[in-house]
């Protein structure tokens, strides 16, 4: 006699050790099978894009630092750039390679958490690679903070340049974590990379086939662990990135574990950009002269960077007065999530939790 | 592979455990506890001599209730939380308060009630900080034209009431200034530390004036 | 100091008229007991003030270091604030049961303590309960209760979620106890009886050396018994709940805790009298400080494992139980009981130590021969990376340069 069982569905709700930040999963079970994800988010909407409509265009680069707080320097930028694209404004060129210094070391920064916390959702109890990502991550915003007096929040870019030059402490530093951070990126790899268990908890688990990706516009690290090459700092270079030399990793499945292993590899690549930065940089000024209260001529523009989490963009559609018309931003982990089904639907509970902890979301990009 | 990789991992845990300068990469704050070998090597002496001088503290120290202070230092560029205001510059042009996006900074000044000489400045009734809402970003300070306004330097505000959070203009005049060195080049110049040194009178603190470009090329050298 | 005595030590005191050997038996008992509780609970309170320290030195951090110097204090700051919580019970529970599970789950732990041999070879005492033998069937028999207990508390909260988390766990330690005694069975045959004694005597090459793949099946196993790392999704929060114990607060989740963290060291205690040669040591330093040191060895090695490895899925710890384990101790068990065949002398049933030696070369070899088979026949392909080739969906060098 064939035994009846009926689906169950739990609600992996907005308070929960593993979702990162407040986020909702309405998951249908039928026994360890997961046969339905429903997301559901929202909770930390703070109204970024009309708030943008009421503040003048220096102001809202304090509100895009805490739209991805994990990575504040690439929100920056990217907002900064719509503004100079859309009222012409020319950067110097010491401002441009030290905004590409702090995107590549935000870049890091960002991949480590992202590391961390796969990793502690897969079960190393008390978190032992979350406390050496964290460990370093730290010695980065250490380096933050002698550059704009902040650590997470940081609105250090404004239309037309950065605020301040780096003090002299600063290369010491620089040069000093440069050098360690490959032998450091070496002992986590250590420990993850060839562990038998991460592996067999990893692999092929949560494929993303790279037409899924395309058609639901996937970008970031995880297009490029399904083998498609798109990085638009190779693809659109902006700043000075055309002048570095650099690799774009990608992976070769679309599974957990190739996401993992391109943001580690990205890593490896960031402090090679970081080292050309610090040869190539030459003295000047960091900003150009723009008045405070930045009056563009009424058009719209767009432009994106490549954030740590896939291609993050602002539209800025200008009346000619001191604050934007409209301000849309493209999340990049919003657009990511729209995947979430498919990764995760015929896989177990215990998948479910790791398939969304590589996809990399952050609540506050996703909410705005 | 067949369990090598396993090991590999518990070798890089080893090496965390064992090395020296991996060890208490934690900062305690605002005190640690301190045994018998922290306090003699404070004192520059031998342990057992210092043990023998003073017993009682060793034991004391050994048992586990001796706790020294331990505040880690920010950089001197550190955007604090208390603000330091020169009133012989303020003006009262009220450009932070239209700068700042949160709308906190409240400025009423009297009215003289006749014209206003250049030269002359408003005189300030009120001047509110609400250090509850504001987010440190310091526009206002970049803001400010006569370098009256800096960021402080300072993060222990914390009280329990939160009217008490707003800063008014009486404890802004009266508050020791240390100004943080962001976006004021002039302190930075002097390498003045806000947290080292003692406070900065308004005559001592410089001025910035802005450098033609020229100079800006040649004076922020490379490193 | 064993029951025996103490309790004829009792008796020989009192008058003999008026026949009061039940009370004898009460004293020696209850003194017996009060010994073992106490002095096993204050080993586990501070094996958990050890554990945070050490995890946390590995992790580049303090531990606990407020209460009392260097935090020894920790523990009873635990209790305490688990002590003054409240004692939720939910309505429909079970109630007989509700309060049972938590005690059903202690006790076995701390009955593993009474038999273990903390003498002197050659034990003419044996161990706290007296020479028992069957010491090894009783340890095994033991800590089958675990998986009771387990079930009870999921069973009594009434919680969907508690009840699922307490299944899976029974059937991890229900799978689990297969190789475990099977591994015990290869020590069992090399020493000729069940008796821990006799074990501690026969080991004149210690165990470990000479049945490498038995010890190594142990510990996998007795790890899974106790849900530690790498198969403790039993309390994986990162999934529904906290497991079994979700309804559980205040004492009896500190009951539980403390079962929790006993079960290492008992685990710890068995494996050194089994495969480590329990007191045996050199001689100017006394048998039980070579036991201390033994103990404490496999337990660093039990805390470093945890500091180290995440935790498998639930249908992966079954296959590697049922695929990976099962075999091996099988085939351990065999290889021992042919080795003793072929080596045992037949007039005195011992076998020297030139010839143990032997066999620990042999069993060494096989041991690796052994786990190459097993990782192939449990899918090593699907662990090798394939090299990236990148996709021609989209190519960044295609448009505009």
């Amino acid at each position: 006699m064939p035994i009846q069982t009926e689906p169950i569905t739990i609600n992996l709700g907005p308070q929960h050790p593993s979702t990162h930040g407040v986020f909702r999963l309405r998951v249908t079970f039928d026994g360890e099978v997961v046969l339905d994800v429903e997301p559901v988010f929202g909770y930390l909407h703070r109204g970024t894009e009309k708030l943008a409509e009421e503040r003048s265009y220096t102001q809202i680069v304090t509100l895009t630092d805490r739209l991805d707080y994990t990575a504040s320097m690439t929100n920056n930028l990217a907002y900064v750039r719509t503004v100079e694209k859309l009222s012409d404004i020319e950067v110097p060129e010491r401002a441009s390679y030290l905004r590409v210094l702090c995107s590549e070391l935000q870049r890091i920064a960002s991949h480590l958490i992202s590391t961390g916390f796969l990793m502690q959702e897969l079960g190393t109890f008390g978190g032992t690679p979350l406390m050496y990502c964290f460990r370093e991550r730290e010695r980065i915003l250490d380096l933050f903070e002698m550059l704009c007096g902040a650590r997470i929040t940081l609105s250090y870019m404004r239309p037309g340049g950065v605020t301040q030059d780096a003090p002299e402490e600063f290369w010491g530093a620089l040069n000093i974590l440069m050098d360690e951070m490959p032998g450091y990126i070496d002992e986590l790899e250590g420990l993850i990379t060839t562990n038998e268990i991460v592996l067999a908890r990893t692999r092929d688990v949560g494929i993303l086939t790279p037409e899924m990706a395309i058609d639901a516009s996937v970008t970031g690290p995880m297009l490029r662990a399904t083998g498609v090459q798109w990085d638009l700092r190779k693809a659109d270079p902006y700043e000075v990135y055309d002048r570095m030399e650099f690799d774009v990793p990608i992976g070769s499945v679309g599974d957990t574990f190739d996401r993992y292993f391109v943001r580690i590899s990205e890593m490896r690549e960031s402090v090679k950009i970081v080292r050309q930065c610090i040869e190539q940089i030459s003295p000047g000024p960091v900003r150009s002269d723009t008045p405070y209260f930045v009056r563009p001529e009424p058009g719209e523009a767009y432009a994106a960077v490549e954030a740590p989490k896939g291609e993050l963009g602002f539209y800025i559609v200008s009346d000619g007065g001191i604050s934007p018309y409209r301000c849309k931003i493209r999340a990049p982990s919003f657009i990511n999530l729209t995947v979430l089904r498919d990764l995760l639907v015929g896989w177990k509970m215990g998948d479910l939790v790791i398939v969304f902890g590589s996809t990399d979301v952050v609540l506050g990009e996703v909410d705005r | 592979m067949y369990g090598i990789g396993l090991a590999r991992g518990m070798a890089v845990t080893l090496k965390n455990l064992v090395l020296v300068n991996r060890m208490f990469t934690v900062h305690q704050y605002p005190d640690r506890k301190i045994g018998p070998i922290g306090l003699a090597r404070r004192s520059n002496t031998n342990v057992f001599a210092f043990v023998l001088k003073k017993p009682a503290e060793s034991i004391k120290a050994l048992v586990g209730l001796i706790s020294v202070e331990d505040r880690y230092p920010q950089h001197p560029r550190f955007r604090g939380e208390e603000f330091s205001w020169y009133e012989q510059r303020c003006t009262g042009c009220a450009s932070c308060a239209k700068y700042c996006p949160l709308g906190i900074i409240k400025i009423v000044t009297e009215r003289s009630g006749e014209a206003v000489q250049e030269g002359e400045k408003y005189g300030i009734e009120v001047f509110d900080i609400d250090i509850g809402r504001c987010m440190f970003c310091g526009l206002c300070v970049e803001a400010c034209p006569y370098d009256a306004l800096h960021m402080g330097s300072g993060f222990e505000e914390g009280t329990y009431e939160r009217k008490n959070l707003v800063i008014d203009v009486e404890r802004l005049k009266a508050a020791p200034k240390r100004p943080s060195n962001w976006f004021r080049p002039q302190h930075q110049g002097k390498k003045y530390d806000p947290r080292g040194e003692s406070a900065l009178d308004w005559d001592k603190a410089g001025r910035h004036e802005k450098p033609s470009l020229d100079e800006q090329t040649d004076r922020w050298a490379k490193r | 100091m064993d029951f025996l005595t103490l309790y004829e030590f009792i008796r020989d005191r009192l008058p003999e008229s008026l026949d009061l050997e039940w009370l004898a038996f009460g004293i020696a008992a209850s003194t017996l007991a009060f010994l073992v509780f106490n002095v096993v609970i204050s080993a586990t309170a501070l094996y958990t003030w050890f554990e945070r320290r050490l995890l946390a030195r590995i992790q580049s951090r303090l531990g606990p270091n407020r209460w009392g110097p260097f935090g020894l204090l920790q523990p009873l700051a635990d209790v305490l604030k688990l002590m003054v919580k409240e004692d939720t019970i939910p309505d429909d529970a079970d109630r007989p049961l509700f309060h049972l599970a938590p005690i059903i789950l202690l006790v076995p732990g701390l009955m593993v303590f009474t038999v273990i041999p903390l003498g002197d070879i050659p034990f003419e005492n044996g161990s706290f309960l007296g020479r028992l033998n069957i010491g090894v069937l009783f340890i095994i028999g033991i800590t089958g209760i675990n998986a009771l207990g387990v079930f009870i508390a999921g069973w009594a909260s009434r919680n969907k979620y508690a009840m699922f988390g307490a299944m899976r766990a029974v059937a991890m330690l229900v799978s689990y106890e297969v190789p475990m005694a099977l591994a015990l069975t290869g020590v069992v045959i090399m020493a000729g009886s069940l008796a821990l004694t006799d074990i501690v005597i026969g080991q004149n090459v210690i165990y470990l050396v000479t049945q490498p793949l038995g010890f190594l099946v142990f510990m996998t196993a007795a790890s899974a018994e106790m849900s530690r790392t790498p198969f403790d999704m039993v309390e994986a929060e990162s999934e529904l709940g906290s497991g079994f114990n979700t309804e559980y607060s205040g004492i009896k989740f500190a009951l539980f805790f403390l079962g929790e963290f006993m079960a290492p060291l008992a685990a710890a205690t068995v494996a050194t009298v089994l495969y480590l040669g329990g007191t045996r040591g050199f001689d100017p330093i006394p048998g039980q400080v070579w036991f201390v040191l033994k103990a404490f060895l496999v337990i660093l090695g039990l805390l470093w494992v945890r500091a180290t490895w995440p935790r498998l899925r639930v249908d992966q710890i079954m296959g590697f139980a049922w695929k990976g384990l099962f075999p091996l101790a099988l085939f351990n068990m065999f290889l021992v009981a042919v080795e003793v065949l072929v080596f045992q002398d037949p007039v005195t049933g011992a076998i020297s130590s030139g010839e143990l030696w032997m066999i620990a070369g042999i069993n060494w070899v096989l041991t690796i021969v052994a786990v190459v088979v097993v990782a192939q026949v449990l899918g090593q392909k699907r662990l090798k990376r394939p090299v990236p080739v990148p996709s021609p969906l989209a190519n960044m060098n295609a448009g505009s340069e």
